[in-house]
């Protein structure tokens, strides 16, 4: 599903590229060349890949579990189907990530750890929770809306294995979205009770949406050497902004209103303008005091406790074959 | 139970995949996985979920030798200058045909 402006978490600074082989290293970026596992890197471009890979990973993981809560009550068999096999593809999504990340040197043992230990951020937007079916297709149409904003530059990242995960999943989340938008416009087009749902379920998931974009430009820490290196093609605002205006047109197709008051069509700029956005909301979210944080980790705990025994047993039977063999 | 087994990750394999017939297999990703066969079938879930495959390798990752980058001008850089391994290397009046 997606990853946040996961350049605002970092903590390591970055160093100038002073010594030949970092230089030599900028001047590959500069010519757009991609950067594969065994090439030298700077340690901060390796541990700035690991730490947003990672993050963008867990995100993927976590984010099943809000949609997942819906599979048993979808409201038809056509619906379930579709809700398991969009639920499998975020599962598919945090391999292929887990899978970039490792080969940059690190374990995927020592990653979930880190998810599970509540050190790892994932994307904010999972920690609210879905009350309503009406969620499951706000979730689609603007959560997954927002990922794909966002992922797309990132399938022209400088990190190839990086890069080519992410053309995977752009592939996939096209139909993630569509599926969201055919849900709203199902509830839009029905009763009044389902319209009122539909509506409903905007007004709790357009300003989270908008927050998945990262702090506003100004406040971003990384921001910069992560577009030196090429990890970060634009700036959170300007695809927060090319969100909104792709997004308000579908809503006003729906028949449903954007919760800001402030909205309004900036002619001279071409481009929607939004009210303030709550950041002390997005802060508390990511310091782990959102609606359903704790709720979250405890159930991705939960999960690999009660499947440590499953992975015990295959890893032992496995030993046992290789011994019979040999 | 007995002993606690460690955590760690299952051995790393890598995932080559042909997507129809008549192409060759072409690496895909990784995937983590007991043995062989629990690994073809992670291969089948993560990586052909829409049919993207007719045929799976999957290749202990350990077990892969690879060529150095450092090394890279020492085992590319001979073929630099040979380029008349390359037709076009070769001048041909225009009036001659079908060469």
């Amino acid at each position: 599903m997606y990853t946040q402006a996961l350049d605002s978490h970092g903590k390591e600074p970055v160093p100038a590229p002073t010594e030949p082989a970092a230089a030599h290293f900028q001047a590959r970026i500069d010519a757009d060349e991609k950067i594969e596992p065994k090439d030298w890197m700077p340690d901060a471009y390796r541990h700035t890949l690991v730490r947003q890979i990672s993050q963008h990973a867990h995100s993927e993981i976590v984010g099943m579990l809000p949609e997942g809560n819906w599979i048993t009550r979808a409201p038809s068999l056509r619906r379930k189907a579709v809700l398991i096999a969009k639920v499998q593809d975020e599962g598919g999504h945090g391999m292929y990530l887990y899978g970039a990340a490792e080969t940059l040197g690190v374990e995927r043992a020592e990653l979930i750890e880190q998810l599970l230990a509540g050190t790892a951020k994932y994307s904010s937007i999972f920690n609210y929770p879905t009350l309503t079916w009406a969620d499951v297709g706000a979730i689609g149409w603007l959560v997954d809306g927002a990922a794909i904003m966002n992922q797309i530059p990132i399938c022209r990242c400088s990190y190839g294995p990086y890069a080519r995960a992410m053309v995977r999943i752009c592939k996939e989340e096209s139909f993630h979205q569509r599926q969201g938008f055919e849900i709203m416009l199902t509830l839009a087009r029905g009763s009044a009770a389902q319209q009122a749902m539909a509506q409903d379920a905007l007004d709790r998931w357009w300003w989270p949406s908008l927050m998945m974009f990262g702090p506003s430009d100004a406040d971003s820490k990384h921001t910069a050497q992560s577009m030196r290196w090429k990890i970060k093609r634009f700036s959170n605002d300007e695809l927060r902004q090319k969100f909104v205006d792709i997004t308000v047109p579908q809503a006003q197709f729906l028949g449903l209103t954007i919760p800001d008051p402030a909205l309004r069509w900036n002619e001279g700029a071409q481009h929607f303008e939004t009210g303030p956005i709550d950041w002390r909301e997005f802060q508390a979210v990511l310091q782990g005091n959102g609606p359903c944080n704790r709720e979250r980790l405890a159930a991705r705990r939960a999960a690999h406790e009660a499947g440590q025994w499953v992975r015990e047993a295959a890893a032992a039977h496995a030993d046992k074959a290789r011994r019979r063999a040999a | 139970m007995s002993t606690p087994v460690p955590r760690q990750d299952w051995p790393l394999y890598e995932v080559f995949i042909r997507s129809r017939a008549g192409l060759e297999h072409k690496h895909v990703g990784s995937v983590h996985a007991a043995d062989a066969r629990m690994a073809l079938e992670h291969a089948r879930d993560v990586y052909t979920r829409r049919m993207e495959g007719v045929s799976i390798w999957v290749v202990p990752a350990v077990q892969i030798v690879a060529s150095d980058p450092a090394e890279a001008d020492a085992l590319f850089e001979p073929a630099r200058d040979k380029v008349y391994r390359h037709p076009t290397f070769y001048a041909i009046p225009d009036e001659v045909k079908n060469l």
